[in-house]
């Protein structure tokens, strides 16, 4: 007799609540399909083509994993689809076949599967992936095609190498690493940058309904961008710089779909504040002082650390409870 | 140290069961520092057991004249001889790895596998022993600094000791591991994959215990029922 049989409900109009992890994953794909779409149409088959690898090599190895580890399979949670897509979108469209496949093991193998699988991950693995990679092959990882450019095709031809820097009227810089660019092509995508990040208007239809349909938190991403837009006005002092330094670089992906991730973020309302604020406010640091151009994934895996402690010494004080009545076991009782 | 160790225990010790880098984690700071490549590992590695020798004999032999409460800093001053031996010697004849592993060799100094050494063993151990102790620390500590630095040489650079065949043509270098990054990652997976196997074969010995007891009283159970029936 299976295990759950053993304990008797009856009576009492018990709520179902809807949704598993399963339906959550395949929301949150969903979600990020018009970034996607966006990916496709601006830098060409080539990029779909890229986010299939990352997608397929998530999946492959944490099935591996679980082989060789002689596990059950864990795939059918569908969570490697959500670390597939975010790790392919966070990748510049014209990267070499070989860096989605990587990034999708590290991802899977060292971030989740090591750590004890999802739930259990100190850090967002897509960010933390794409650190990885950058560290690796920072050539390859800095290489952006300006959108429209080279051809629908025309990326296969270079996914062996890679475009060459030098590739005149492909290769240009991002609107972070020095290139120009208006608000409205920020804002639809038509920018240089990596598959899923340059459109903020696809990320904000994927994001909003998540919110809508209460799979993610709102306070993390709008917190992230409050505080990202006032550490902008601190650091440069020019109102016109806000706007484009929001639609960005990595900043709408990162703070709606990655900073929100369950496993890694606080449980605590004021633990979420801070967590939310640091991730803005680190994020335009780095793009300030470091020497890459973006910051986000940095700032995500620094606020993935921070999330242990904010989370043992946040915690709220039970309904009633008179002065600093802290539960004996911490992490037992949360939230 | 109550029991007197023989020779093969020492050995097994330094090398394996008691290895410093993986087993005892001392010495960590050179680890990550000097392991960008197999050859720098294997320099600091012997530079690091020639002190190591050499301090855990004088130690050892000194240990009835050396004062309990000054014993730190007259260690100090018998290690610091001896790495300025080497510091010196290899300036003179090794003048490019001197130039490549800088100040980490007058920083075998203040490592704490020659002081964890010194301090729990050659004190109270003979002579002939603490050398032998040295000796397998040292080269425990030089295998494990040429396993990281092979591993971070290969996949950052393409090499293996400097030569062979490049491998760059077969896969895309990882800058990573030529990173301070990549030595916490490599040293990181690398311990998490020997934990593994000792803890496989602690659980092993286990099992093969606990069989082994189960057999035992199986036997005396039957014998006494035999003898029962008889």
């Amino acid at each position: 007799m299976p295990e759950s049989k053993k304990f008797l409900v009856s009576s009492s109009p018990h709520i179902a609540a809807p949704g598993s992890v399963r339906q959550i994953m395949l929301e949150v794909s969903l979600a990020l399909f018009p970034a996607l779409l966006c990916g496709t149409l601006f830098f060409g088959a080539y990029a779909l083509f890229v986010v299939g690898l990352a997608v397929g090599s998530c999946y492959l190895f944490e099935r591996l994993f679980n082989l060789i580890r002689k596990k059950t399979d864990t795939t059918g949670d569908f969570s490697f689809l959500v670390t597939g897509l975010l790790l392919g979108l966070n990748l510049p469209p014209w990267v070499p076949f070989y860096v989605p496949i990587a990034g999708g093991a590290f991802a899977m193998l060292i971030v989740k599967m090591l750590f004890g699988g999802l739930g259990k991950n100190f850090a967002n693995p897509a960010a933390t992936a794409r650190i990885f990679l950058l560290l690796c092959w920072s050539s390859a990882m800095t290489t952006f095609v300006q959108p429209f450019s080279g051809g629908f095709f025309g990326g296969f031809s270079t996914m062996l190498t890679g475009p060459d820097p030098g590739l005149d009227g492909v290769v240009g810089p991002t609107p972070l690493g020095g290139g120009e660019a208006d608000l409205l092509s920020l804002f639809l995508g038509n920018v240089g940058g990596c598959i899923g990040e340059t459109s903020a208007l696809a990320l904000l239809i994927g994001g909003i309904w998540l919110i809508v349909r209460r799979i993610i938190d709102w306070k993390i991403p709008l917190l992230v961008l409050a505080s990202a837009a006032v550490s902008v006005l601190i650091f440069e002092q020019d109102f016109s710089a806000v706007l484009p330094a929001l639609l960005s670089g990595g900043l709408m992906i990162g703070a709606f779909f990655m900073a929100t991730d369950y496993a890694t973020s606080p449980n605590t309302l004021w633990g979420t504040v801070i967590y939310a604020v640091f991730i803005g406010f680190m994020t335009v640091f780095f793009r300030t002082f470091s020497n890459y151009p973006e910051g986000m994934s940095f700032a995500i895996l620094l606020g993935n650390i921070l999330v242990p402690l904010l989370d043992k010494f946040l915690i709220p004080r039970p309904f009633g409870a008179k002065g600093p009545d802290r539960p004996k076991a911490a992490g037992e009782v949360r939230k | 140290m109550a029991k007197k160790m023989s020779l093969k225990q020492v050995a097994k010790a330094g090398l394996l069961s008691e290895n410093p880098v993986f087993r005892l984690v001392l010495g960590t700071c050179p680890t990550l520092a000097v392991t960008t490549s197999a050859l720098n590992g294997v320099s600091m590695g012997l530079a690091t057991t020639f002190v190591l020798f050499f301090s855990n004999l004088i130690i050892s032999a000194l240990k009835h004249v050396i004062p309990d409460k000054v014993r730190i800093p007259c260690y100090i001053v018998i290690i610091a001889t001896f790495v300025t031996i080497v510091e010196m010697v290899m300036q003179k004849f090794l003048p490019d790895l001197y130039d490549s592993l800088g100040v980490f060799i007058s920083l075998i100094v203040v490592n704490c596998i020659i002081f964890a050494r010194a301090e729990s063993f050659a004190s109270a151990n003979p002579v002939l022993l603490s050398m032998a102790d040295g000796l397998f620390m040292g080269l425990g500590f030089t295998g494990s600094l040429v396993l990281l630095g092979g591993i971070r040489e290969i996949l950052s650079n393409g090499t293996f000791f400097g030569l062979g065949a490049d491998l760059s043509a077969w896969f895309p270098k990882m800058e990573v591991f030529g990173l301070t990054v990549g030595g916490f990652l490599t040293f990181g997976l690398v311990m998490a994959l020997i934990n593994h196997l000792a803890d496989r074969r602690t659980k092993k010995a286990e099992a093969r215990k606990a069989e082994a007891q189960k057999a035992e009283v199986q036997k005396a159970e039957a014998a006494r029922s035999g003898a029962k029936e008889g």
